[in-house]
């Protein structure tokens, strides 16, 4: 497409009155190039590859390649690299240091059975650590290997992948097309090098900017560029978005460039066909990609807990090799006295200093050593990597959920890593983007009130998502037959107005004026498909294209834009038929934030000259003149309802101007705009504001920001869920308010520093004043909110909403105040943050993360939440749009907001839970198991002979207890995923972490201490010194350890049967399985040669099976090692159950049908839920219903 | 919901492999809605699981008691009576001087119908065969095979005597254990069969038929007991009986089998040598007599321990049912949930 010219030359810059035609003039910065940080020289056209001969211009060739890389390994590094993350683990490192005293004489036990187990966990690792960054290398891959058009040498353009950008190499970008790196604009399609970039990736503005070329290069054509060369010198690449400092020698002229030049990586042309640009900064000199900070190694809180327990363990590991060392060395010691020996079977008079009397103290230094060896048994070797084996599964189970995949951008959700997935079930406050997160980023017309009357009955997401719950169904109407095909940007039914039928309404005169002014006033290019005829239009944005769209749809259809005119077809009310109308554009007041309006003027085919204004009610109504306020009444009343129904509204006016005006103003208006002075904006403003005044009334429009699908529902749910959700958006302020994440009776605590003060400052320029003002300012606002919150602590229904813009967070966020404006914050029902910069939605989920030290979770879809992304515990990329930036940097990746419900109240709760009861059930099954050595050592003298077979021990962790604790770790569920989303107050118990505190630990632990006493005790009782059968032979140190050990083995497999709450068929076959690999292993192992099987050769064969003592005792010892803890949750369930166990409780009698028991169970929370349709709901039912009961009645 | 979804997903996975995109393959596996039996502790399976137990344990406690009942047992400690007392100020003393007969009579008497075969014991007290010095201190290899005679790694200090590496080394076949007793029922000879006391599979495998014992005893300090040199580890039963470690510093090992049943009231006359050593470490010795059932030697504690945990189980269950009855609640009351309890911290 775009290769042919669809639109006529056009100079666009002549629209803009306030942002284009400004020259870039040399000031202060301009005199720093070619000094340290300005040192950059680009040659332009002249890429390195020309000159590697000539040392002296090759400058280009010293600049990074645009290849980015984002893998943590090379194919040379990963193994030393990935070995020294593995031994930084405490436990790892461990482990490390028993396998090399384990091949002293110090062990044990063999040194290939210690060390084996090491090997199998650390291969794992790094297995999938080799794998997770194969995965980032092909995403690289696919990034490097974008094509973009490049001048070649030989004068033509040619496709090319990124990756081959050089410095000076001039690329053209085509429409839609990402820029490949930072480019110097040179010229566009436009005539005046004008193009638009969209730069959601980098500051989430969904508006266009609009960027212009020099004068001087503008004129160039695809042809032109093999003998252009230029000379550029610049800044250092650096991390700074909104500047750029340079200049550029061309035609032995030097050019001032100012960031008016600089098309950014990652941002987007748009509505532009193409533009030609001079590579600048490549691959990791970009500005964005200076702007990414090194992914932080995130690790979750259940993990950090998890090292403290496990030091716990250490603890308990070193007490016990300690207390055992001392008892040793006194028995050691005592074994020769005076040459006397003691135990004189163990010879201690010819001793190796391990065993030598005559220096205990040594020997029993280096027993500890022994002794920490044996005990190891303590730190489950294989947690860390179990724990990710069920994560790379976990994480699998997340990419297939089929629930959460969305058809029409087909995106499946995405684990990027997997080392969060229970952070998710703990998550207490979400960060959230707005737009392309929150709302889909389509202005859609849906509501209008035209003289006072309202006409629309479309019906927004969130009336949707209230009704729904009142138990209406509006999807009837959304889905009768009668719908037309939905138009993007248009979703408003009103038979009054449609199809022409406006002109019977009583005022169809205004009515006209309406929409003629929504066709008129703009600064939208229409696109006339050719061979349709169909129009379709270029706005910056898209609230600007759904105006022009419903005028469109009304009949009034913008179709011409010249240089000064707007041509539209509009229906004649007397006629019937269309006519062409053109008016004559005379000038643009473009829109921007303080004058929070744009008009137009413009002249009719009558010669009358019309001043059309569009604007926000704050400025319009202010601006009315006194015979236009007519219908101001009831237009305000309109625009209330439609701010309360989360629409974004704009009043529309108009003015007529007489001819002497109009000049007067022209001739103020030009002069203000030819002045080059500091006072230029100044000047414009004011003379616009002047001659927008006095101006009719017509009406107001109402534009959805049309939310994503389900998020309404979505809040409400989070929200019942108990987390809070922060809105960080860098739209204004207006646009953020309205998404539905306020109800109405909420009272908004603003903090601006908007104030006529602080404006007036400001256009002093005394920059320490400003800040001074400006801080005492937000002091005061914060104070006065903190007063507001205290006064309304007594009633409390009322629920209060923070809203503050970026400029007054940067003073919020100054160490002496962020601690107020985070109380405040956290005590309001939602915060809205808007125009917040990149780095300041970092600072705040910072903030937040550390203040709070809850966990965090940032949501968002651009390069500009990418340090969001990264600074909070979880960072969930939005994926369903275009732009890697987010999706790389998150952890999570999904297709939609809405997604989030399921993602966090049924993956994170069940990853929460599976986690955390994966690690307490590994510190009991080695409690369990590490402490029956302890107890046997106690009646061998601790001489540190281990009571089992080497290679039981060492095969312990990895055969006869992972398989079901992994399966637990991977498949557990408390309740079904259909009663997660039923009760989200399920999700409470990951954010109050009631399964992962001390307390469950504990109980854990202790349980397995009792387990493994009882082991201990009855085994060795029950077999002490009789005989062992019916043969009449004993029972020896084989077989004691081999009863112990299938003890062992079953309690810890049974154990698990008690506490996993989901039965499937894989849990079945792998706890009976664990028992009977055991027996098998046992058979087998005993079966080999006795050289290799030791002490445990034919044990079971011979011996054991044939054994009754051996089965009773068995039985007898697993069923009454489980009785404690059966007893205990028996008893829990019964005097204090979980809600999760309620919840299941419910399922199990059946109740979930029965409405009543449902609510209680739900109603369980005592705080209400502040935001969300419940709440609403429960808001309007409190208010029509006498005060006192909280209960909501359906 | 998942019905639904379950449906709108199934009707799309033919199109989806048409299409060939990243639509999750929908299975109830990877949806993880497998079926599934998901137990809760309701009252019932509480009270019955706990019922059951007991029902079990207790016939199984009440037949294990019986079994160890059943089982005649003699035990006559004889480290103390069988220094003469004129030694008894220096036991270890007169242990270990190696000129004097230590010979000792002591007569046991049959209180009960003991069926044969009885087996003997003696019994050690104090002696940690489980010491890791004492564990590790054999060559399993040299044992079975004749040819690695002289592999004695691991055996120190007990490997070389004279120079030769002595067969069988290490410390468990040095202080094999040497007390011998010869019983007699009314003057006649009872025969002490002491074949087939060890464990088949040591006398086949990991002992020797072509090893035979090599300089045993002979170093500087004499420990137990003196091997003959003419016949093969895999004979020696006492050898092989001793060396299968016991677990617990307290253990019998048999000595040999009595293939004859002992009356009530018959007196045994037990003409034994005291040679071994256990004053120095304080250790006492027994000899034991004892029949075995089926569930093994004498010792009531399975027995007991079963009914025991039966009888705590059917307290429990009624406990459990008492508290069902009396006190029913409802189980969806919140008000006993963790964030309700405590409301301050949220």
């Amino acid at each position: 497409m775009g290769r042919g010219r669809r639109f006529k030359k056009l100079y666009l810059s002549k629209i803009y009155t306030f942002t284009c035609g400004k020259k870039s003039l040399f000031n202060d910065e301009h005199s720093q190039i070619g000094s340290v940080g300005f040192s950059r020289v680009v040659l332009v056209n002249e890429p390195a590859d020309k000159f590697e001969n000539s040392s002296e211009n090759n400058n280009n060739n010293n600049y990074a390649d645009n290849v980015v890389c984002s893998t943590k390994y090379t194919v040379a590094n990963f193994l030393p690299k990935s070995l020294f993350e593995q031994f930084r683990r405490v436990a790892n490192f461990f482990f490390l240091v028993t396998g090399v005293l384990s091949f002293t004489k110090l062990a044990p036990y063999t040194a290939v059975s210690a060390i084996l187990p090491l090997i199998v966990v650390i291969t794992a690792t790094m297995v999938k650590e080799g794998i997770e960054d194969m995965r980032r290398k092909k995403q690289d891959i696919e990034v490097n290997n974008r094509m973009v058009e490049m001048l070649k040498g030989s004068g033509t353009f040619e496709r090319t992948e990124w990756k081959n950008l050089k410095v000076g190499n001039i690329v053209k970008v085509e429409k839609d097309e990402f820029f490949p790196a930072d480019l110097l604009l040179l010229s566009s399609s436009y005539e005046d090098a004008v193009c638009y970039v969209e730069t959601m990736n980098l500051d989430g503005e969904t508006n266009l900017k609009l960027k212009q070329g020099l004068e001087i290069t503008s004129s160039l054509h695809e042809y032109d560029f093999s003998d252009f060369k230029a000379y550029i010198k610049c800044e250092d690449p650096n991390a700074n978005l909104y500047s750029f400092v340079g200049s550029m020698e061309f035609k032995e002229q030097v050019h001032a460039l100012s960031p008016q030049q600089l098309l950014l990586r990652d941002s987007k042309l748009r509505n532009t066909d193409y533009i030609f640009g001079a590579v600048i900064f490549t691959g990791h000199d970009t500005k964005v990609i200076q702007n990414s900070i090194s992914p932080p190694s995130k690790r979750s809180k259940i993990e950090r807990k998890m090292d403290k327990v496990i030091y716990v363990l250490f603890f308990i590991l070193f007490l016990m090799s300690f207390v055992g060392s001392v008892f040793f060395g006194i028995t050691t010691k005592e074994d020769l006295k005076n040459n006397v020996m003691k135990r004189w079977y163990l010879r201690p008079d010819d001793s190796t200093i391990f065993f030598d009397p005559k220096r205990a103290p040594a020997a029993a230094f280096f027993h500890c050593l022994t002794a920490l060896m044996l005990y190891s048994f303590f730190i489950p070797i294989s947690l860390y990597v179990s724990i990710e084996v069920v994560k790379v599964l976990q994480s699998i189970f997340i990419n297939q959920d089929i629930n959460m995949y969305h058809e029409e951008t087909d995106k499946p959700a995405h684990a990027v890593t997997s080392n969060l997935n229970e952070e998710l079930g703990q998550v207490h406050t979400i960060l959230s983007d707005k737009t392309g997160t929150l709302t889909c980023n389509s202005m859609e017309f849906i509501k209008c009130s035209i003289a006072g009357v309202a006409y629309g009955r479309g019906v927004t997401e969130v009336e949707k998502a209230m009704n729904r719950r009142n138990g209406l169904e509006f999807d009837d109407i959304m889905n009768s037959p009668d719908r037309k095909a939905p138009i993007k940007g248009f979703n408003f039914t009103d038979e009054r107005i449609m199809d022409g039928n406006w002109v019977n309404e009583p005022h169809a005169n205004v009515i006209r004026n309406f929409f003629r002014l929504l066709a008129i006033c703009h600064t939208a290019i229409p696109e006339v498909d050719e061979d349709t005829g169909k129009v379709s239009y270029e706005a910056e944005s898209p609230d600007e294209a759904a105006f022009v769209i419903a005028a469109k749809e009304v009949g009034f259809e913008f179709y011409k834009r010249t240089q000064t005119s707007l041509s539209i077809f509009e229906l004649d009310p007397v006629s019937q038929q269309k006519v062409k109308r053109t008016y004559t554009l005379l000038n643009v007041l473009e829109f921007n934030s303080t004058r929070k309006r744009m008009s137009v003027i413009v002249k009719d085919e009558k010669g009358r000259i019309l001043l059309l204004c569009k604007g926000a009610d704050s400025v319009m109504f202010e601006r009315l003149a006194n015979n236009g306020r007519e219908f101001e009444e009831n237009t305000l009343e309109h625009v209330h309802e439609y701010a309360d129904a989360g629409l974004r509204t704009l009043i529309l006016a108009f003015r007529e101007l007489d001819e002497q005006g109009y000049k007067e103003f022209d001739a103020k208006f030009t002069e203000a705009k030819n002045s080059i002075s500091e006072e230029r904006e100044t000047m414009i403003e004011e003379v616009s504001d002047n001659i927008e005044r006095n101006m009719v009334l017509l009406g107001a429009t109402a534009i959805e920001d049309k939310l994503q699908h389900g998020v309404p529902n979505c809040i409400d749910k989070l929200s019942q869920a108990g987390i809070k959700i922060w809105v960080l958006t860098g739209d204004k302020m207006e646009t953020a308010i309205n998404i539905g994440l306020l109800r109405e009776g909420m009272k908004q605590i603003i903090v601006h520093l908007d104030t006529p003060e602080i404006r007036s400052l400001e256009k002093g320029g005394d920059k320490t004043a400003i800040s001074r003002a400006s801080r005492d300012s937000i002091k005061h606002q914060l104070s006065q909110g903190a007063e507001q919150l205290t006064a309304a602590s007594g009633t409390s229904e009322q629920a209060f909403a923070l809203i503050i813009d970026g400029k007054s967070l940067t003073y919020a966020l100054e160490d002496d105040m962020k601690n107020s404006f985070l109380d405040l914050a956290t005590s309001c029902a939602s915060i809205i943050c808007c125009r917040v910069s990149p780095k300041q939605k970092a600072l705040v989920t910072r903030l937040v993360k550390f203040r709070t030290g809850k966990t965090t979770l940032g949501i968002g879809d651009g390069a500009n939440d990418v340090g969001m992304l990264q600074e909070a515990d979880i960072g969930i990329g939005i994926s369903g749009v275009e732009g890697m930036q987010a999706v790389m940097s998150s952890d999570v990746a999904i297709a939609q907001f809405c997604y989030l419900e399921r993602l966090l109240l049924v993956h994170g709760h069940w990853c929460y839970r599976r986690i955390s009861s994966m690690i307490c059930y590994f510190f009991y099954k080695n409690i369990t198991f590490g402490f029956t050595l302890f107890l046997f050592e106690v009646h061998a003298s601790f001489s540190g002979e281990p009571a089992y077979n080497d290679w039981f021990l060492s095969l312990y962790n990895v055969f006869f207890s992972s398989l079901p604790v992994i399966a637990l770790g991977v498949f557990d569920q408390d309740v079904s995923a259909r009663y997660c989303l039923r009760f989200p107050m399920l999700y409470r118990e990951g954010v109050e972490n009631i399964l992962f505190s001390w307390r469950p630990i504990i109980s854990w632990m202790v349980n397995g201490f009792i387990s493994s006493i009882i082991i201990f005790f009855f085994c060795s009782k029950a077999m002490e010194i009789q005989a062992f059968d019916k043969g009449g032979r004993t029972a020896g140190r084989d077989i004691l350890g081999a009863t112990m050990y299938t003890c062992v083995v079953w309690v810890v497999n049974l154990q698990m049967a008690l506490a996993i709450s989901y039965f499937t068929l894989i849990q079945h076959v792998l706890i009976w399985g664990s028992i009977v690999i055991w027996y098998v292993f046992l058979l087998a192992y005993g079966a080999m040669a006795s050289s290799f099987s030791g002490n445990a050769y034919q044990v079971f064969a011979e011996t054991l099976a044939s054994t009754p003592s051996y089965w009773l005792l068995v039985f007898f010892v697993v069923i009454t090692t489980l009785v404690p803890y059966f007893t205990f949750s028996a008893l829990q369930m019964r005097f204090f159950p979980m809600y999760h166990e309620i919840v299941q409780w419910l399922r199990h009698k059946g109740k979930t049908n029965d409405p009543e028991f449902c609510a209680m169970v739900r109603q369980s929370s005592l705080r209400p839920t502040t935001v969300g349709s419940t709440a609403r709901r429960a808001a309007k039912t409190n208010s029509l219903s006498l005060r006192g009961s909280t209960t909501d009645h359906r | 919901m998942s019905s639904s979804s379950a449906a709108a997903s199934g009707s799309a996975d033919s199109t989806a492999a048409r299409r060939n995109t990243k639509r999750p393959k929908y299975s109830k596996f990877t949806q993880q809605e497998l079926p599934a039996c998901k137990p809760i502790l309701t009252p019932r399976a509480v009270i019955s699981v706990f019922l059951l137990v007991s029902v079990v344990f207790v016939p199984v406690g009440v037949a294990s008691l019986l079994a160890s009942r059943k089982v005649v047992e003699i035990v006559h400690r004889y480290d103390a009576e069988c220094i003469p007392p004129s030694n008894s100020s220096d036991k270890v003393a007169y242990i270990q001087n190696s000129s004097v007969d230590k010979t000792c009579n002591i007569t046991l008497k049959v209180n009960k119908h003991m069926k044969s075969p009885i087996h003997v014991y003696y019994q050690l007290d104090n002696f940690y065969q489980n010491h890791r010095r004492y564990v590790k201190s054999r060559n399993d290899e040299q044992l079975r095979d004749s040819s690695k005679w002289d592999s004695t790694s691991g055996c120190k200090p007990e490997d070389m005597a004279n120079g030769k590496p002595i067969v069988p080394c290490g410390l468990i076949a040095w202080s094999l254990f040497n007390d011998t007793y010869v019983f007699s029922l009314n003057n006649k000879n009872l025969t002490v069969n002491k074949k087939g006391i060890s464990w088949k599979s040591d006398r086949d495998h990991k002992f020797g038929k072509d090893v035979f014992p090599k300089n045993f005893q002979n170093g500087s300090i004499i420990g137990g007991a003196h091997l003959n040199d003419s016949i093969p580890l895999s004979q020696q039963e006492d050898l092989i009986v001793w060396m299968r470690t016991a677990a617990l510093p307290t253990f019998r090992k048999l000595y040999g089998k009595i293939e004859m049943d002992l009356n009530e009231g018959d007196t045994i006359s037990v003409t034994l040598k005291n040679n071994y050593n256990t004053y120095s470490f304080s250790g006492k010795k027994k000899l034991v007599l004892s029949t075995t059932g089926w569930l093994g030697g004498k010792n009531d504690f399975l027995g007991i321990a079963y009914l025991t945990v039966g009888g705590l189980c059917f307290f429990l269950a009624m406990s459990f049912t008492i508290i069902y009855f009396v006190k029913p609640r409802q189980l969806g009351d919140p008000s006993y949930l963790s964030w309700n309890r405590n409301p301050g911290g949220h």
